[in-house]
């Protein structure tokens, strides 16, 4: 795929959601990017980091999204246009400086700042699927969000402009359904020309003396209102006397259009589409809907929509209207918004049989095909130092026997809790809280807690934020072990670089800041192992587990898909002897281990393994108790 | 040309890692070159790490429909693994879908740790025949393990697709599209994986 400034105005192309909202922001003139990967906002910056040029557009892997947010903010101060991305879960952690952000403002010099904030509905991706519009009524900040790739791009420029305007910052948000979707997009002009940066040092941008500051931003809140009332992105199609209209917001516009389509309601129903989220543009709205007797609201996941428009019928006087969505129990509370749940809320509505599968086909799929559709869970790759890592942690709390208990957080460790993991990980919130719970459960012993206590986390997620949570420890003196399962990446979300690896998100070299050196400036004692050499690890681990203070222990192995991306070859050939394999009666490999290179051979009762599966890393070998898998070098 | 149906659904399924994304990206593009309406879903993210996964790929000579394909309204299924085939069809199948199978197995972690067991070659073939309206069944990753390029299972499964007849796509345009898609030094090596798809549906 071609870097995304290569594409020629007027051209149409293939692009991903999150590649379209990077190509708006190219052809507004974005100069400052930052951002903290987290799905399915990952692959903005990235994007943007392919045509970087200096003096003119910068882009960078953040440590974390609050210093990604500051960063793009103070560009926007000197002037720039600047665009921060980020997850959800991501903008959760900036919100403290975001809430002070909308006081001040951006200043006067002209410049703008886009907040992308992609959701998760239904948490394909994700430990949650919260929805961040409530952070805009939070935060008392203008949000906007788009129906399709083109207008993604489109409003990317109109939300650019509206901060510019008001020197305020525009979250702008994406959903899973949007930013991993690809469309055809055609593509706009891109600007020529340099930016200018520097701060204004006759204004202090702060938010103190902050009922005045607050009473301004409420007035600076109605002027977006106004802009927003006439924003060429909020449609209407329809009927001018409709019997219902559907308002629409992100995935719940196409949703509708096939719903309305499919049941054969077009020239029934009205269609409402929001694209300036907040604050609603009421009269607008409003003058659409006060000659609707029914309303239905389609929008993922939470009803904010909904409440939104509930308040301005009851405010003009229209409080009888009926509202259908989520509140009337026609749309799940949860999960994403479908063409299919559209569908049964209009066919309910409206009392129309809504088309559903052949039922004789129905009960074939339920007695010859669901019977064989076993589950297929999430696990780690195979050659993932993980699974190493994770099984000496198993084999080393059983051996200690004090029933230790482990810490995690996000990250390629968290598929330790999966259905397929070795679950070991017993308390698991956000990133780097494995870290911070430890510091907790570490100073329990007075209330008689006994227990060794276990940290795990990686080495993104060491500097995302596990850095203060481990001085927070070693400063009230917990007793804790903190693992850090260090494969050189930010594995997850899809191998970005950090400030460990050594490189930036141009792909230009960066200091590379070494985990053992922070953690002993900290005062933590520091141990080094190679999570590959199981028994060692495990012997290191029962070592360290309930030893008093802050130990650290980092487990140093890369990534298999980024070394395999570099070194295009496997170490090791892998040969299993069918004598020594006890097969069933043992199976330690294949039921304990579960790497997916090994499993039973029905045919033959032994182990066997896919060779297209297999990483050659050899931990088998250690891991196999009769000796039968052995491991030859590649030449 | 028209499509029938209109909007054509098409699923691809297959296991983290087995290129369905790339695969989709290319019908997608070339049906859009050809002047459809084309909308891509996907979930990708922490789904590379052994688990299923699968696109929509929504074609309409009418306007763009959104990325989610309604449940039993699958126009054909391609899966690059048998046991995500069955999955797509229980969700997606209804009596006129097609499914374009590789029929070699990879095995869930369930079935490593002995708490699931992965049906036979076998019952997954005759379910898969019986549930649509026609299926093509070969093994991609033979093909591809000959060609010694175990990565290019999505490449195979394009010629298979050409060769279904099941899209209004020119064999030359897909071969064109291949060549464009990958470093030059693969050309040739996928530009033999397609034509081996080809040949492999065509005989069958």
């Amino acid at each position: 795929m071609a870097a995304i400034d290569k594409y020629e105005p007027g051209t149409s192309h293939f692009l991903l959601g999150n590649e379209a909202i990077a190509r708006g922001a190219l052809e507004r003139g974005v100069n400052f990017v930052t951002g903290y990967p987290g799905t399915p906002s990952s692959e903005i910056v990235p994007a943007l980091a392919q045509c970087t040029q200096k003096g003119k557009l910068h882009a960078e892997w953040s440590t974390n999204e609050l210093a990604a947010v500051e960063g793009a903010a103070a560009a926007a101060t000197a002037g720039l246009l600047s665009l921060s991305a980020m997850k959800n879960a991501g903008l959760s952690l900036a919100l403290d400086f975001i809430t002070h952000l909308s006081y001040t403002g951006l200043g006067p010099k002209g410049g703008a700042c886009l907040m992308v904030v992609c959701d998760d509905p239904h948490g394909h991706s994700s430990g949650d699927e919260t929805d961040s519009r409530w952070l805009a009524r939070f935060a008392t900040a203008p949000m906007v969000e788009p129906v399709t790739g083109q207008q993604a791009v489109e409003l990317v420029k109109y939300a650019f402009d509206i901060s510019q305007k008001h020197s305020a910052f525009v979250f702008y948000r994406g959903y899973t359904r949007l930013s991993h979707a690809s469309n055809p997009i055609t593509m706009g002009e891109l600007p020529q020309g340099a930016p200018q940066a520097s701060s204004d040092s006759s204004v202090s941008l702060n938010p103190y003396l902050s009922i005045d500051k607050h009473q301004d931003l409420l007035a600076k809140m109605e002027a977006i209102r106004a802009d927003f009332e006439q924003c060429p992105f909020n449609t209407y199609q329809g009927p001018d006397k409709p019997e219902l209209v559907v308002v629409a917001s992100g995935a719940g516009h196409l949703a509708a259009a096939e719903a309305l389509e499919t049941l054969g309601l077009e020239e029934r129903v009205g269609l409402l589409s929001l694209a300036t989220i907040w604050p609603l543009p009421t009269a607008w709205v409003i003058e659409h809907l006060k000659n609707a007797p029914q309303l239905l609201v389609l929008e993922e996941v939470d009803p904010f929509m909904e409440t939104a428009v509930k308040e301005a019928l009851v405010d003009h006087g229209l409080g009888s209207v009926a509202v259908y969505g989520k509140g009337s129990g026609h749309i799940p509370m949860s999960g994403e918004m479908t063409p299919d749940r559209a569908l049964s809320a209009l066919a309910k509505i409206f009392n129309i049989k809504a088309p559903a599968r052949d039922e004789a086909y129905e009960r074939l799929v339920q007695q010859e095909v669901a019977p064989l559709v076993i589950s297929r869970g999430l696990s780690w790759c195979a050659g993932c130092p993980h699974r190493a890592s994770f099984w000496a942690l198993d084999k080393a709390i059983k051996a200690d026997a004090r029933d230790a208990y482990v810490t995690g957080e996000i990250g390629c460790s968290t598929l330790d809790v999966f259905p397929e993991g070795k679950a070991q990980i017993k308390l698991l919130h956000s990133m780097g809280s494995g870290t911070g719970t430890a510091a907790g459960l570490g100073q329990l012993k007075p209330f008689g807690y006994s227990q060794p206590v276990v940290a795990v986390c990686g080495d993104s997620s060491f500097f995302h934020s596990s850095v203060p949570r481990l001085i927070n420890a070693v400063y009230n003196q917990a007793d804790m072990l903190q693992i850090i399962l260090d494969n050189s990446a930010t594995a997850m979300t899809g191998f970005q670089p950090h400030p460990g690896t050594g490189n930036t998100a141009e792909n230009t070299p960066a200091p590379r800041l070494d985990v053992a050196k922070v953690c002993e400036s900290i005062g933590c004692q520091v141990t080094i192992a190679d999570p590959f050499e199981v028994r060692a690890t495990t012997k290191v681990m029962r070592e360290l587990m309930g030893k008093p203070g802050v130990q650290v222990l980092i487990l140093r192995r890369t990534c298999e898909l980024v070394r395999m991306k570099a070194a295009k070859s496997h170490p090791y050939r892998i040969t299993i002897d069918q004598e020594k394999c006890k097969g069933a009666e043992c199976a330690v490999c294949s039921r304990d281990f579960r790497c997916p290179a090994l499993y039973l051979d029905p045919a033959t009762g032994k182990t066997a393994f896919k060779e297209q599966i297999c990483s050659g890393c050899g931990v088998c070998v250690e891991i196999c108790p009769f000796k039968a898998i052995s491991k030859q070098e590649n030449d | 040309m028209p499509l029938s149906p209109d909007p054509y659904n098409l699923i691809i399924s297959g296991i983290g890692g087995q290129g369905n994304i790339l695969l989709s990206r290319l019908v997608g593009r070339l049906m859009f070159r050809a002047g459809y309406q084309v909308s891509i879903g996907e979930t990708f993210g922490a789904a590379q790490r052994g688990g299923g996964v699968f696109s929509g790929v929504r074609i309409s000579s009418k306007r763009l429909y959104g990325p989610i394909v309604p449940q039993g309204a699958g126009s054909m299924i391609i899966s690059l693994e048998p046991l995500e085939a069955l999955r797509m069809i229980s969700q997606y199948g209804n009596p006129g879908v097609k499914a374009l199978v590789n029929s070699e197995g990879i095995h869930p972690v369930a079935v490593l740790s002995q708490k699931a067991s992965y049906p036979s070659d076998e019952a997954m073939s005759a379910a898969i025949h019986k549930a649509t309206d026609k299926a093509w069944l070969f093994n991609a990753t033979k093909i591809a393990l000959e060609l010694e390029a175990p990565i290019a299972v999505n490449i195979v499964m394009l010629g298979g697709l050409v060769a279904t007849g099941a899209l209004p796509l020119d064999a030359d345009e897909v071969a064109d599209e291949v060549k464009a898609s990958v470093p030059p030094h693969l050309a040739e090596l996928n530009l033999t994986a397609y034509r081996r798809g080809m040949e492999a549906v065509a005989g069958a």
